[in-house]
Order: C-alpha cells, then structure tokens, then sequence
C-alpha cells in the first residue's frame, strides 16, 4: 500500500510538462541511438550527459531524461539488427539471429513491431520489479558490511567482461586499469595525495564524467575520423518495412516467450555487472531449448525475435535495482547513470529511498510514462527511425565531438578537464583498436575508490584479519557467484563472439 | 535563426560581464549542491533581502582540490580584489592546517566572519549499551581495538579529529589506538552503526538529526560549550560529562589578501549585520545551524586556533611531520 502511494507521488513528480518533454526527447534520442550501429546505451547516455548539465537540470528532470535514453536505446538496438543484420548496440545481437531471416523473409515490418511490443513487455515487468524488489533490497542492505561490499564489487568486476569479452584477461585488464586510474587523488581514508605529481586538479581525483564522455564519446569521433574515407554506415541500404503491425496469431503465439523471457531478463539485470546483453543472451538460449521443437530458431521465428528483445529490456529495469538500492551498477549503462547521480550530490544506496524518494518514485514513474511513449513510438512511427540509419556519419560525429567539448567545459569550466577528456578519447580509441571492452575501465574508475575504501574498512574494524572479507555466508554466496561469473563466459563466449564477428562489429565497443 | 540566438547570446554575455565588474561575487569552492555552495547561495540571497547589497550575488562554483583550485585561483590571480568572498569551513582550516592545499597558507587571504556552525556530536545506535561518553571512552581507553568509530571524513579530516579531540582531554594518551573508519559521508556511516559494522559515530548534529528523529542513534554527546537551544537540549553536552572538548564545524568567508581595508571593513561589517538580523535567525534554525558569532580581527584569530589546534593533534596521529 505504501509503495502504491510512493508511486502515485512520482507520477505527480513525473507528471509534469517539463518531465514529460523531456522523457520524450530521451525516448526519441535513445532510440536513435540505439538504431545507430556504433552507439549503443552506454555511449548513448555518456553524449547527453552533457546535454542534461548545460540545460542546468535538477536532479530528478536529469534522471527523467537520461534514464529515458536508456530504455530508448534498449528498444533502438533491434531496428537495424533486423534490418541490416548489424546488431545497434550489443544487447540486441541476439535479435539479429532471427530478426533478419524474418526480414528476408519479406516480414520486416512484422519483426519490427513485434520486437516492439516484446520490448514493451520486458521493460514493463521490469519496471514493476525494480517497485516491489528495490524497496526490499534496501531492508536487505543492512546485512551488508564493509566486507560484503568488497565481495558484491569484485562480483560485478567478474561478472561484467559478460558473454560478449573475446576473452577474459582483455576485461580483467581494462578492469585493472580503471581501478588504477581510481587511485589518482587524495587517498580519502589517510589524506595522502596519490599519483597528483603535485598538480592541484588531480587532488579531487579524475571526474569520472570527464572519463566517460571522452572514453565512449570522443573515441567514437576519432574512429570515424581513422575510417572517413568509407562510405557512410547506412548509406546504400534501401529498406523497405511493409506492415507494420504484427497479426494477432503471432502476439498470442510469442506471449509466453515474452514472459518467461522478462522473468529471467530482469533476474539477469539484477545481478551487478552482467546487464542487458547476459539478459538477452540467455532468454534466447532458454526459449531455443523450450520451444524450438521444429528447429526454426535462426531461421526467421518470431519467438525467437520476442525472447531476447524482451530479455534485453527487461535486463535494462533489472539493472537499475541494485544500483538504486545499493549503488553497485548492474551494468555499463548503470555505471554511467550512478556517475550522474553522483554529480547530481545524491548518493544511491540504501539512504537514497528515505533521503530521496521523490527521485527515486519520480524516476519510475517516469519509466512507466517512457514505455508507453517507446511503444507508440516504436510501432506506428517505426518508419522514422528506419531513416535515421542513413544520417551520414559526417553529419553526425561533429555533433558528438561538439556536443562532448561544449557540454564537459559547461560543467567544471576547467579547461584541464578538457585536456582530460581528449586524452581519454584517445586512450579509448587506442583500447577499441585492441578489442578491450571500455566498461570495465569506467567501472573501476568510478568505483575503484569505494572498493579499496570497503576493503580497508573491512581490515581495519577486523584488526588486520584479512579472513573477515568471506566471514559471512552473504560474503561467501557473493564470491562464489563472482568466481562462477568470471570462469563461465570462458566456455560460453566462444559461441557469441563468433556470432559478433560474423556480423562484421570489429570495433567491438558497443557494450552494455 | 541562429546567428540571432547567437546574437542574443553574445549581448547576455556581454551585459554579464559589464555588470559583473562591480556586482559581489561570492566563490563556492565545490560543485553546487554543497554545503560551501549552500553558504554562499543562501547568504547572498539574505543579503539582498536585507539590502545590504545592491544587486544579486553573483555565486561561481569553482571545485577542485577540496577548495584548494579556489584558494590558489585567489591567492595567484584575484589578490586585490574588493567585490569577492569565499566561503569557507573547518574543512579550509583543516586542509589549511595539513598542507593539503600545496604553496598556500591561511595568513594568505583575510578572515571576514562566520555564519554559523554545526556541532560535532558522538552517537552510538539506539540498542547499545554505552549510555554516556566517559563509558564509551573507558572502553577505547582499556581496550582500543574493541571500538571502531565511523565517520564521513577522511583520517585526518574534520569527522576524525573530533573524536580524537575528546579522547585527547579524556586523557587518552595515545589518540593513535583509537579506530576510526573513514566512509564516504555521515549517512554511510550511520547505515554501518545501525548494520553493527561499527560501534560508534562521530559527525555533525545536523546530519545526525534525522536518525534521531527517526530513533535509529542516539546522541551520547554534542561539543558544544553549552547545551543547545530547541529540539536540540536534551543533548548533553561533553563538558558536563566532564570531557572539556569543543568541536565546531564553523561557516564563513574568506576574502583576497590584497583587498583594501575599507572594503575588508565593508565587509566584515555586511556580515554582521546579516548575522543579526532575524531573516538569518530563521535560516540557521532551517537548517540546524547553532549560534557562532565572530566577525573581522576575533574570526582571523579563531580559524588561527583552530589552524593550531589541527595541527597538533595532526602531528600526532603522524598525518604531519
């Protein structure tokens, strides 16, 4: 009953005319995104971070539009995996398996539509998750000292290189790195500056929001530039959708693999560090050994569009619980989203709920209101984004490149930061040349603080007695789930990634 | 279009900049949002109220270095300038005492007046079983690893010292053992207490108030000099348990050394002024804020103290050389 007031709350937060413009301007620009191969939900939201800064947006407003951008590019990602068999972001990979046989098939319009209405399911049954689960998790919170802490962060380190890392190591690297880059600053539990070299901009640490615009935004920028001889992404593909409702028989024929694929999505998003592409990969793998009794899996089914589609929104709701209610992303995109909260000067974690909850109640109601505006957007006017496919990159990449310049000296006013920013452009755009995934570096950089600080907490209220960090059955359950994370995409990513390539992704960023 | 938008941009900027040369400028050394930004905000909006300036202050957040980029930017580039004010808090005093801010020391700016403090308190939570501070000191004083203090400063920061500060007049000879866990912020910190993580706590009155409220903590001790007024007075204080330690987390301003002492007098005095007016009354009770009121030469010698103070219990817990 209290949850159903809190919600009634955000609705008259999110209700308003600003919020639901700008949930309708993040609905609309993350799903071109997600559309765009290249840029996916994470890169998606690091270019209008910015945006949301420069406009001098409250907190809540901030959230509205950046959390919109985010099931925006969830939704996004299917269009051209169906339509040109490159998936938009790497959530939706596993779209492609069936989406473009369908469309070949000359049903492209009822792939499209139907993905779209999976997708509405999945982020709907999420969102209601993420209202009965998050409040919970926080009571839950308690049970977690400094030690289960350091356990459930070296669990979303494991568990984030995920099925799609071409291999372990490369993840376990760009996580290390991020965790060193985390040390520059003062050392906030002894006041010794680390790695400063005595310049006073460094003493407060990278902002990591410098890291991330210029990792996942400005590299982009600077692979366009590296391949501007080559035609643009879209350019040449006449696409044709045809109908644009999918017929009643096949609703009906896929809603039990719309559901039981947002069950195990959202399950899957819970989980820190794994995100939506774990989400959709396994709704695929499960429905294939449910329900393919013909073998028509990969062949153009539509269940086989519906499972992962659902999977990966429902993953993208399940991702925001625990960061909400714990402040441990459960995913590259949340990671993002806690940085801007952090900036915002709100901490996510089991305070957020009695010190906020108009920015909690208001976000979610929010997503409510931009599902509904994804659905209508995405079905009848799937038409317009098909379009957007064909934006010439050379129209596109300046924005980025202007958008990111402007909108980071909007926010510190430093021009160091800048300097900053390029360098991790290009530090971002050498490790895609080497096929290490960018997340794990922004992970450990935004979070390589708060895990060294748990650790040592962890040591010091124990005096010294490293046995503390697996002295509980939580801290045990949580070490197990991270070693059985980080061993099992071994044997599984073998199958992925050669899916990946197939589909001619060399740059290999696109994360979640 | 837009070259008129632009246009249109251009003579804003211009009109700002024009304007700006004689407008009050008050720096907040932090994103917006903080408590410097908040003492600059708040103080400018109630000295306009009041009249004792003329236009709006102009409030520029300028972050870094936990305030050091500010001090440096007015030590190095605005040294003689009339129209500025910085806010500042034991946090500039502590980072001041410490050598945190790398060139600069506090006889470089002038010291104008506090606004307020917020007093440190000690809390255990609600179901434990030290009732008073001597008690909870006994127990560090016989046994120091069997209580950890969380806080929501660094070691060496405001949170830590204030603890260390009781312990030193509780006369605990080695303020070294007592076990402090730095966390990132009070809230954290009191979520830990109420885990059981850790024994006890040691903040600010106003971010310890709302789990008071809510009967999660209880206050063993406020280091005030007297009990406070209000909701706040059924706290004791440390001095009637007999632990004579005062720990005031203070807000105020400092201003550019170079600035001519007409306007420093200018200032001292707007300060004053709005500090006794009821318009700041009702803010301070608003916010928690308790009663300190030190303006001009009787401030520069307080953050001085204080100054001093830090760095001899800095020295030794071995954070200085």
């Amino acid at each position: 009953m209290d949850t159903l007031m809190s919600l009634a709350d955000g609705f008259h937060t999110a209700l308003t005319f600003e919020n639901l413009l700008l949930a309708l301007l993040g609905t609309f620009l993350g799903t071109m995104m997600g559309a765009l191969p290249g840029l996916g939900p994470s890169n998606g939201v690091a270019i209008l971070i910015p945006l949301a800064f420069t406009l001098g947006l409250g907190a809540t407003p901030s959230l509205i539009l950046l959390t919109s951008v985010y099931y925006g590019a969830m939704y996004g990602g299917r269009i051209s995996s169906i339509l040109l068999n490159i998936p938009g972001d790497e959530p939706a990979m596993m779209t492609c398996l069936d989406g473009y046989p369908m469309a070949k098939k000359g049903l492209a319009g009822e792939a499209l539509s139907l993905s779209g209405i999976a997708s509405f399911v999945g982020a709907f049954i999420a969102t209601w998750g993420l209202i009965l689960l998050a409040p919970q998790l926080v009571k839950f919170a308690l049970l977690f000292g400094p030690a289960e802490y350091f356990a459930l962060f070296a669990l979303a380190f494991a568990t984030l290189g995920g099925v799609s890392s071409t291999n372990q190591a490369k993840s376990a690297f760009a996580a290390m790195l991020g965790l060193g880059l985390s040390v520059i600053g003062v050392d906030t539990q002894t006041g010794v500056p680390r790695l400063t070299f005595g310049e006073v901009h460094l003493y407060d640490g990278l902002d990591f929001l410098v890291a991330i615009v210029g990792l996942f935004a400005l590299s982009e920028v600077f692979i366009f530039l590296e391949h501007r001889h080559g035609s643009a992404t879209g350019a040449g593909h006449k696409v044709s959708v045809g109908r644009i409702t999918p017929p009643w028989k096949m609703v009906k024929e896929t809603t039990p693999t719309m559901l039981r694929s947002s069950l195990l999505g959202f399950v899957a998003g819970v989980l820190p560090g794994a995100g939506a592409s774990l989400g959709s990969f396994i709704s695929y793998s499960m429905e294939k050994k449910l329900v393919d009794r013909k073998n028509t899996f990969g062949t153009g089914d539509p269940r086989g569009v519906a499972a992962p589609e659902a999977g990966n929104n429902a993953a993208a709701g399940g991702a925001l619980v625990p960061m909400l209610a714990l402040g441990v992303p459960g995913s590259g995109t949340t990671a993002v989203l806690l940085a801007v909260l952090l900036s915002l000067n709100i901490t996510p974690g089991p305070l957020l709920f009695q010190n906020n909850p108009d920015v909690v109640w208001g976000l979610i109601a929010a997503l409510f209101i931009a599902n509904f505006m994804l659905l209508a957007m995405n079905i009848p006017m799937v038409g317009i984004f098909t379009r957007v496919l064909m934006i010439p990159p050379r129209i596109l990449m300046p924005i980025v490149a202007m958008v990111s310049f402007v909108g980071i000296y909007g926010i510190s006013g430093s021009s160091f930061d800048l300097l900053v920013m390029i360098g991790f452009g290009v530090m971002g755009w050498l490790l895609r040349k080497l096929d290490v995934p960018l997340v794990p570096i922004i992970l450990g950089t935004l979070l390589g603080n708060t895990m060294e600080n748990n650790l040592r907490r962890a040591v010091t209220i124990s005096n010294g007695d490293y046995w503390t960090l697996v002295g509980s059955p939580l801290a045990i359950g949580l070490w197990t789930v991270a070693i059985v994370g980080f061993i099992l995409p071994l044997f599984l990513s073998r199958f992925v990634k050669a899916r990946m390539h197939e589909r001619g992704d060399d740059e290999g960023a696109i994360s979640d | 279009m837009a070259f008129k938008l632009m246009r249109a941009a251009i003579a804003v900027a211009a009109l700002t900049v024009a304007t700006g040369a004689s407008a009050q400028e008050c720096i907040a050394p932090a994103n917006p949002g903080g408590g410097w930004d908040f003492t600059c905000r708040q103080v400018g909006k109630t000295m306009q109220d009041l009249g004792l300036i003329d236009s709006t202050m102009q409030v520029v957040n300028l972050a870094g270095g936990g305030g050091g980029v500010a001090f440096a930017e007015v030590v190095n580039k605005r040294n003689d300038d009339d129209n500025l004010i910085v806010a500042a808090s034991s946090a500039t005093a502590t980072r001041l005492a410490q050598g945190a801010y790398p060139g600069n020391s506090m006889d470089q700016v002038r010291w104008i007046g506090s606004i307020g403090a917020d007093y440190g308190v000690i809390a255990v939570a609600a179901d434990s079983d030290i009732q008073t501070l001597p008690e909870l000191l006994d127990k560090i004083k016989a046994d120091p690893n069997s209580v950890s203090v969380a806080g929501g400063s660094a070691v060496g920061g405001w949170d830590h010292l204030k603890v260390l500060i009781a312990a030193d007049a509780y006369g605990i000879d080695d303020v070294r053992k007592v076990k402090y866990i730095a966390f990132d912020g009070g809230g954290e910190a009191v979520t830990q207490l109420l885990a059981g993580s850790v024994q006890a706590f040691t903040g600010d009155l106003s971010e310890a108030k709302g789990f008071v409220d809510s009967g999660d903590i209880r206050v063993i001790a406020v280091l005030a000099p007297e009990r406070l007024d209000g909701e706040f007075s059924e706290f004791p204080t440390a001095k009637e348990q007999g632990v004579d330690a005062i720990g005031a987390n203070w807000r105020g301003f400092y201003a550019p050394g170079g600035m001519s002492d007409e306007a420093y007098q200018a200032w001292v005095d707007k300060v004053g002024q709005l500090y006794a007016s009821d318009e700041w009354k009702q803010v301070m009770a608003a916010n928690g804020l308790a009663p300190l009121n030190l303006q001009g030469a009787e401030f520069e010698s307080f953050v001085q103290n204080s100054v001093q103070q830090i760095q001899d219990i800095s020295r030794q817990i071995g954070i200085i050389k």
